[in-house]
């Protein structure tokens, strides 16, 4: 198979946080995407800041339901019924962890087309208690029969995989990943179930999905300085999985790492050591994850600091894998 | 098509009733285990319903314009099976089916796989807010048609309920229906003993809905409740609090509506039960 290089930005020039992801893309491309497509309708529970330009738009096909997530998310699917394409924004802790229920038995169960678009995903509400942490969103929503779960690494990623939302039976938890940092200068091509090469190397792959693939490509320019290189994937497609692309990488390369800002149970790094097992691909597996204990509190710039969920963090644990 | 409020017999409804349990007792046998009484305390509803009230289209199940009916207490399907084969949904064969592997008829509704079930339910709780998103979305659609939801009364007791009631008198839903089979008790013994429900009008009312209290198995009252119904484009959803007997129709099940909640009867009992409730339809 063929893939489109991706035009990426220049990691060292341009700036760290994506601003245009705390900006709000996912407000942005959904208000685009009703310009055109009448059945499409947005629910949130007390996120409305979010659709404001939505709202503008397209105001009787915004509905807003209240401090009351497990609601929106049933409401969702009776509009579903009837032939709407409804997206529900939400806060990634509430909107995915306490609906896991309601998404499982009125969405996924019945394959009804509703998006879930959590916001403030990972340690992005770090500060607020770990209430506010979402960090078990992926493993939940992965574990749900005809879900499918897509985490952009940046803004262009969320432009292009919001609008491929579009057109899918069953639903879609998109994760917005607000700590990322920016990796692609336009929306990149995506095919859906792939994941994109974005650098080539032999010594390692790295492999992150959300804000993990700025740190995996930033990790890779220092890995290269060292003279370790770097064969680096973005994972926007948690489920489906791109199960080729990690048996390919790692029988060239030997050595694996994933990074995500999500717990080290049942996301990123449970894909890539369950897809090597089952294949007999042996190899050298570490991630860069969150522990499975209690989570500090703090700013998230701090936390992603003191978890390693850094490009200095990424490296480091990249040469302990390279030299074991 | 069948139209709203179609014409028929009181005595022919009660009759209707009576059929809609002695199908149940076949299904609940095939299956090995089922919920009579909380299925025998709806009988009239589910009958007054489908044989009068909902306007459908058994050959255009997804017809847009068609009334919806949504099982919240999904666990009385075995009721349901039988009215949907007799209009034309699917043939009687079907029902031969009911509980083996393969069956598109389950013991709870799933909508992917029956023609006729508007949503699927089970876990109770949910189908009150999918109404609610049905009915809003027939706002949205410039449809008339109406959204019913039958919930039990333990079924109150989800906190999501009332998410979907302050929900539906908030976008002033005049085309929801929520019918609550009150029957008073639930898997484990009398709701109200174990969370207390009531009152369940003023409740509903305080909630912004137009409550009225009927005898659920009064299929007078409630056609006349039905027929009553707010046009679809006002401004107030309708809660029907139908008092029932769990158990209804049956004098032992009447008497011991829990132990007959979730079970099996054995020939002997069959026999009994099926010639009390045929001797009635005589």
């Amino acid at each position: 198979m063929t893939q489109t290089e991706p035009k990426m930005v220049d990691v060292f020039s341009d700036v760290e946080i994506d601003t245009a992801l705390a900006t709000n893309a996912a407000g942005f491309a959904i208000a685009a995407m009703a310009d055109t497509n009448p059945h499409i309708v947005t629910l949130t529970a007390d996120l409305g800041a979010v659709l404001a330009e939505f709202r503008e738009r397209h105001p009787a096909r915004y509905i807003e339901l209240g401090i009351a997530e497990t609601n929106s998310v049933s409401v969702a699917a009776g509009l579903a019924t009837c032939g709407y394409l409804p997206y529900i924004y939400s806060m990634a802790p509430f909107g995915i962890l306490k609906c896991a229920e309601q998404i499982r038995t009125d969405l996924a169960y019945n394959h009804l087309p509703v998006r879930l678009v959590g916001r403030l995903t990972g340690l992005a509400m770090g500060i607020f208690g770990t209430s506010h942490h979402a960090v078990e969103d992926v493993a939940v929503a992965r574990a749900l029969t005809n879900m499918t779960v897509i985490a952009p690494a940046d803004s262009n990623a969320v432009l292009s995989l919001m609008r491929s939302t579009e057109h899918h039976e069953g639903p879609i938890y998109v994760r917005i990943s607000e700590g990322a940092g920016q990796v692609y200068a336009e929306p990149p091509a995506f095919e859906f179930g792939r994941w994109l090469r974005l650098r080539t190397g032999a010594d390692v792959s790295l492999i992150g999905h959300g804000m993990g693939v700025g740190l995996a490509v930033r990790a890779a320019h220092e890995l290269a300085a060292r003279g370790v290189e770097a064969d680096v994937y973005d994972a926007a497609f948690l489920k489906p999985y791109d199960a080729d692309s990690i048996v390919d990488t790692v029988r060239r390369t030997g050595a694996v790492l994933t990074i995500e800002d999500h717990s080290e149970v049942g996301g990123l790094a449970g894909i890539v050591a369950e897809t090597l097992g089952r294949n007999g691909v042996s190899a050298r597996v570490g991630h860069v994850a969150l522990p499975d204990e209690d989570l500090e509190v703090g700013v998230p710039a701090d936390l992603y600091e003191y978890y390693g969920l850094t490009p200095a963090g990424v490296v480091n644990k990249a040469l302990e894998l390279v030299q074991l | 098509m069948l139209e709203r409020g179609r014409p028929i017999t009181s005595a022919e409804l009660n009759r209707r009733a009576d059929w809609i349990r002695l199908q149940t007792v076949d299904l609940i046998e095939q299956a090995g285990i089922g919920h009579y009484s909380s299925t025998f305390s709806c009988a009239e509803i589910i009958a007054t319903l489908y044989y009068h009230v909902l306007r459908l289209r058994p050959d255009d199940p997804q017809w847009p314009d068609r009334d919806r009916f949504l099982l919240g207490k999904g666990h009385v399907a075995t009721g349901l099976w039988p009215v949907l084969a007799d209009l034309g949904y699917y043939p009687a064969e079907w029902l031969k089916q009911f509980g083996k592997i393969g069956s598109p008829l389950n013991d709870h509704p799933n909508m992917r796989l029956a023609p006729g079930i508007d949503f699927s339910s089970g876990s109770l709780g949910h189908n009150l807010s999918v109404a609610t998103g049905i009915a809003y979305a027939g706002r949205l659609s410039n449809l008339d048609y109406r959204t019913f939801v039958l919930t039990g009364d333990g079924e109150l007791q989800e906190g999501q309920v009332w998410e979907a009631a302050m929900a539906a008198s908030h976008y002033r839903l005049g085309n929801l229906v929520a019918i609550v089979d009150a029957n008073g008790f639930s898997g484990a013994g009398p709701t109200s003993d174990a969370m207390n429900i009531e009152p369940l009008a003023t409740r509903f009312e305080a909630f912004g809905w137009r409550a009225v209290e009927i005898d659920g198995h009064d299929v007078d009252a409630l056609t006349r409740t039905f027929d009553e119904l707010p046009d679809p484009s006002s401004s107030q959803p309708t809660c029907v609090i139908a008092r029932t007997r769990k158990g209804k129709g049956v004098a032992m099940m009447e008497e011991s509506p829990q132990a007959w909640h979730l079970g099996l009867l054995s020939p002997r009992l069959r026999d009994r039960v099926v010639a009390e409730i045929s001797g009635r339809m005589r």
